[in-house]
């Protein structure tokens, strides 16, 4: 037994010792490969451009995504328009709206104004079975109104669809809302 | 053997040629391993042709013997024989000690003692053979849910958590072949990485009492065990084939066992299994197929007094887990809970597509034992694991499934030395410790910000346990360990949310190095936990048992718990740790009260445990991203109190007929909050009818029902996002628990001598034989899907 006592502690601490003499190094960072952190859509008419950004850096960091809206949208006007997708966690950034274009029957992007916003947006791309892709769109604003116009991106969407959400199913890789004003 | 008898009888009738010698020599045969006396064992001396049997209390007499040496040949119908000799100058009083449990030795080696009782003031639970042997298409959950006070936390039907009255993953202390399991049990969707088929018997203590596995299963201990070899020269096996109508696949498990007299034995067990996606009554379940190929070897040597064993087992699965469960955020979470059927369902398959888990286990283990005098031995064990875990999600890009999201790396090395020793015939102590050191590597190719970070991890324990045996009736237990824990921890967190935790004020120190926008930190936290146990068991008469146990168990917060931070893909929502956590501290009284009779059997098992500082998760809010809304989910700690009762009961009618009852329910609350802890499994019924067919080949029918409650206490996390379509908020209902349901389940069984070494065992089974369609309030999945709906289970056992 009295061997006991030095033999328990020696092979408990050569272990320990084995496998403390790892090299210390640490461990290198993980840029999230998939997030999205920016949506940009472009509308243009002649000169008259509206730009629409909504950006989370944090992607699901406590920060919420910063709207911002550059530029007037005018009413019975007739917009051609771009929505981008991009991973601005990178430099330089990653344009995701690629991806997206290549897996096109794999996804769909919705324009969805609210009921008190006069504006409806078709998608003018489609993916190789001829169903609506939606990173081009065409926008017609009616009269004078606000209110609130979601975009959204989903990934695996039955195809075709009525163009609702609820008809398209999928899962949502991208819905940000933007507070939007058609003036005169 | 009883021929044996009966010429020992004969030749002790028969006895003796008397001499005019006049010494005594008595003695008493006694088991080697308890002490206890063995009735009815035969001691010859060889030359004299005489012979006696012991008595009840193990003695035997001779008388008129001369002064001489004389050889002895000591024999038990359940022993090996034994010579000895003897030198006779005087009267002689002597000791012979046997091995007892010949079947069992095996169990010696791999448990001593403790393979009869692990803890002696809490009634342990035990599945049997043939219960795993009916599962054996199944999971080690699967079968742990016939102990009454056992459910589980399951994903789909595959992914199948034991929970112990109430709680589970790391409360949980499973014990697999001897060595405590490390699977990264934390997660909620991680089940055991244990092939079912290589236990013999799996015992549940429900409670912290078995000091010497761990003192942190503040939910209770889970200890599977293989089958005991046979010490004599044999070679045997036994193979286990089913085939099952849901998921249209099956099993098929071996085992061959080499065993020689000498004590040298060998073993080889594997299995596999193959299914298609489960179906509901109405729908196919898309992509909750499961493939797992398994196996494990087993070699070593059994002598009475040392022994030694070498193991190994390689365990790999490939899990499919519900499409329908895959959701973007919020909204998406919103329209599957509204959708009576999942929104994904396509044409039965075999194909295992995304999401997916897909782990590797290996486990491997040395242990010894020497018996350094005849009522203490010493025993000590290494043993290596390693887990790999890789889960699968719908990626963009990633057609083919083949990135993973997460891929964790869990090495762990555990060496232990423990000494059991009898001090008297009153008192028994075990007393042992052990070093561990376990180091996680989370791969960062996935490309997907870790969900548990890299650490290195190192444990010490020391434990004591004694056993008084006050009185024939009274048995005492009391016990103490003490873990030390040290993490060595590397984190990234997000800048924003280490600043909005005000960690960049408290943890300043920790901060390693700053990358944009995440910042490395490393954690040192140690952790030091004291548990006890004590308590004692009382047999009444033969019938009545009574056990009483108190014990104290205190469980370190684990590194989903301390270190969560970020979008939990395959839960679809984001989960945050708490750096600040200290360890846990659970206090559980319980009672049984057992009656065994020959007629009518019954326990019941009240307790109540409160336990400080019990971690649990729950929604807080909302959070924004551009995916939309996802709900939060962090981790606090707070005091809940658990309070409930198992029962059994077992009547038999007569000798064909046998009825049995289980009932157990649980209530857990949050003291602090005052309201009802979130999952607490709901009330269950269970009754069964067995009946054995009056034919000349006897064919066994069992009928059982299920009826589970409706959970009705639950805490309200409910949550609302915003539908841009109507511009309406809408309620996600995440807590309201699905309605009671009845399940219906029969069975057939019989047995045919193919020759006088093979049997065959044909079993048939359905499971939910009305095809109910049903929601468990522990299935995680139960938002989205329906569970299985009917199966008709076909099983072949042969043992040969």
């Amino acid at each position: 037994m009295k061997n006991l006592k030095f033999i328990i502690p020696t092979i408990l601490l050569s272990v320990l010792l084995i496998n403390c003499s790892d090299d210390d190094d640490t461990p290198e960072p993980v840029n999230e490969e998939e997030v999205i952190t920016t949506v940009i859509v472009n509308l243009v008419n002649g000169t008259n451009t509206v730009t629409l950004t909504s950006r989370d850096t944090d992607g699901d960091g406590p920060n919420p995504p910063v709207e911002t809206i550059v530029g007037e949208m005018k009413s019975g006007t007739t917009y051609t328009g771009t929505v981008r997708f991009l991973n601005e966690t990178e430099t330089p950034s990653e344009e995701i709206t690629d991806e997206v274009e290549e897996e096109d029957d794999e996804h769909q992007v919705f324009v969805i104004p609210s009921s008190g916003l006069n504006l409806t947006s078709t998608a003018t791309n489609n993916d190789g079975n001829g169903n609506p892709l939606g990173t081009k769109i065409s926008v017609v604003t009616g009269a004078m109104s606000s209110g609130n116009l979601n975009i959204t991106l989903r990934h695996e969407p039955n195809k075709p669809n009525d163009g609702t959400l609820a008809d398209a199913g999928g899962e949502t890789d991208v819905s940000v809302n933007f507070d939007v004003e058609i003036i005169d | 053997m009883k021929t044996l008898l009966s010429l020992a009888l004969a030749i002790v009738s028969s006895c003796a040629i008397a001499q005019t010698c006049d010494l005594k020599f008595t003695g008493k045969v006694i088991d080697v391993h308890d002490n206890t006396p063995l009735i009815g064992a035969v001691i010859q001396i060889a030359g004299l042709e005489i012979a006696t049997i012991t008595d009840f209390e193990g003695r035997f007499k001779f008388e008129n013997l001369c002064k001489d040496t004389y050889n002895l040949q000591v024999s038990h119908p359940e022993c090996t024989t034994e010579a000895f000799s003897i030198i006779l100058l005087d009267n002689l009083d002597k000791t012979f000690k046997l091995e007892h449990h010949l079947e069992e030795l095996n169990e010696i080696l791999i448990k001593g003692k403790t393979y009869y009782t692990k803890a002696e003031s809490i009634l342990e639970n035990r599945v049997k053979l043939e219960t795993i042997e009916t599962f054996s298409s199944g999971s080690l959950g699967d079968a742990l849910k016939t102990v009454s006070g056992v459910s589980s936390l399951n994903t789909g039907n595959t992914v199948v958590k034991p929970v112990i009255n109430g709680l589970h993953s790391s409360r949980i202390t499973i014990i697999n072949n001897g060595v405590r399991q490390q699977d990264q049990e934390w997660g909620a969707e991680h089940a055991p990485n244990i092939d079912l088929n290589t236990a013999g018997s799996i015992t549940v203590i429900k409670g912290a009492a078995a000091l010497q596995f761990s003192g942190d299963a503040v939910g209770g201990v889970i200890v599977a065990e293989p089958t005991p070899v046979i010490l004599k020269d044999s070679l045997y096996g036994k193979t286990i084939l089913s085939g099952q109508s849901n998921g249209r696949g099956g099993s098929i498990t071996s085992v061959l066992t080499k065993s020689y007299e000498n004590g040298w034995f060998g073993r080889f067990q594997g299995t596999v299994k193959r299914y298609s996606d489960f179906e509901t009554q109405d729908y196919v379940l898309s992509n909750t197929g499961l493939s797992e190929q398994d196996f494990s070897i087993n070699f070593g040597l059994n002598k009475i007094t040392y022994g030694f064993e070498g193991y190994y087992s390689f365990f790999k699965n490939t899990v499919g887990i519900l499409r329908a469960s895959h959701l973007g955020g919020g909204e998406d979470q919103a329209i599957a809970i509204e959708s009576d059927v999942p929104t994904f369902i396509r044409d039965l398959t075999y194909k295992i597509g995304t999401p997916r888990q897909e782990v590797i286990h290996h486990l491997a283990k040395f242990s010894g034992f020497y018996k350094y005098n005849p009522s203490s031995t010493i025993k000590f064990s290494y043993d290596f694991q390693q887990n790999n875990r890789l889960e699968f999600d719908v990626r963009r890009g990633d057609d083919e499934g083949d990135e993973a999201s997460v891929d964790l790396k869990l090495t762990t090395h555990n060496i232990g030395l423990s000494v059991e020793s009898d001090i008297n015939d009153i008192i028994s102590f075990k007393t042992g410790i052990t070093g561990n050191f376990q180091e996680n590597f989370a791969d960062p190719s996935t490309g997907v910000r870790r969900l548990i970070p890299d650490y290195k991890q190192y444990k010490f324990g020391v434990y004591g346990i004694a056993d008084i045996q006050i009185s024939d009736k009274l048995i005492a237990e009391m016990g103490g360990r003490f873990d030390y824990t040290y993490m060595d921890v590397f984190k990234f967190y997000r800048t924003t949310f280490w600043e909005s935790r005000g960690y960049d004020e408290l943890f300043q120190d920790l901060v390693v190095e700053e990358y944009g926008n995440q910042i490395l930190t490393n954690p040192e936290p140690t952790f030091n936990n004291a548990s006890a146990t004590a308590g004692f068991s009382y047999q009444f008469d033969d019938d009545y048992v009574l056990f009483t146990n108190y014990s104290l168990a205190s469980r370190a917060p684990n590194a989903s718990e301390l270190y969560s931070e970020g979008l939990h893909h395959s839960a679809s929502r984001i989960e945050l740790g708490d750096l600040r956590f200290n360890s846990e501290i659970s206090q559980k009284l319980t009672l049984t009260a057992q009656k065994k009779g020959n007629l009518f059997s019954f326990t019941i098992n009240p307790y109540v445990s409160f336990i400080n500082d019990f971690i649990l998760i729950e929604p807080t809010g909302v959070q924004q991203t551009v995916r939309g809304n996802f709900q939060v989910w962090e981790y606090r700690q707070t005091d809940a109190r658990l309070i409930g009762v198992d029962t059994d009961a077992t009547f038999r009618i007569n000798d064909a007929l046998n009825y049995s009852n289980q009932f157990s329910i649980v209530k857990g609350k949050d003291i602090t909050r005052d309201e009802s802890l979130i999952n607490m499994p709901s009330a269950n019924i269970t009754n069964r009818l067995d009946y054995i067919l009056p034919f000349k080949h006897k064919i066994d029918v069992g009928i059982e029902s299920v009826f589970n409650f409706r959970q009705n206490e639950f805490p309200d996390n409910n949550f609302e996002i915003f539908l841009p379509e109507t511009e309406t908020f809408q309620l996600v209902d995440v807590s309201t628990p699905p309605d009671a349901y009845h399940l219906i389940n029969i069975n057939t069984a019989t047995n045919f001598d193919l020759n006088n070494k093979t049997k065959l065992n044909i079993s048939l089974r359905v499971t939910n034989l009305l095809n109910t369609s049903y929601r468990d309030y522990l299935n995680r999945l139960r938002y989205y899907a329906d569970d299985l709906g009917r199966n008709i289970i076909l099983q072949l056992k042969i043992n040969y």
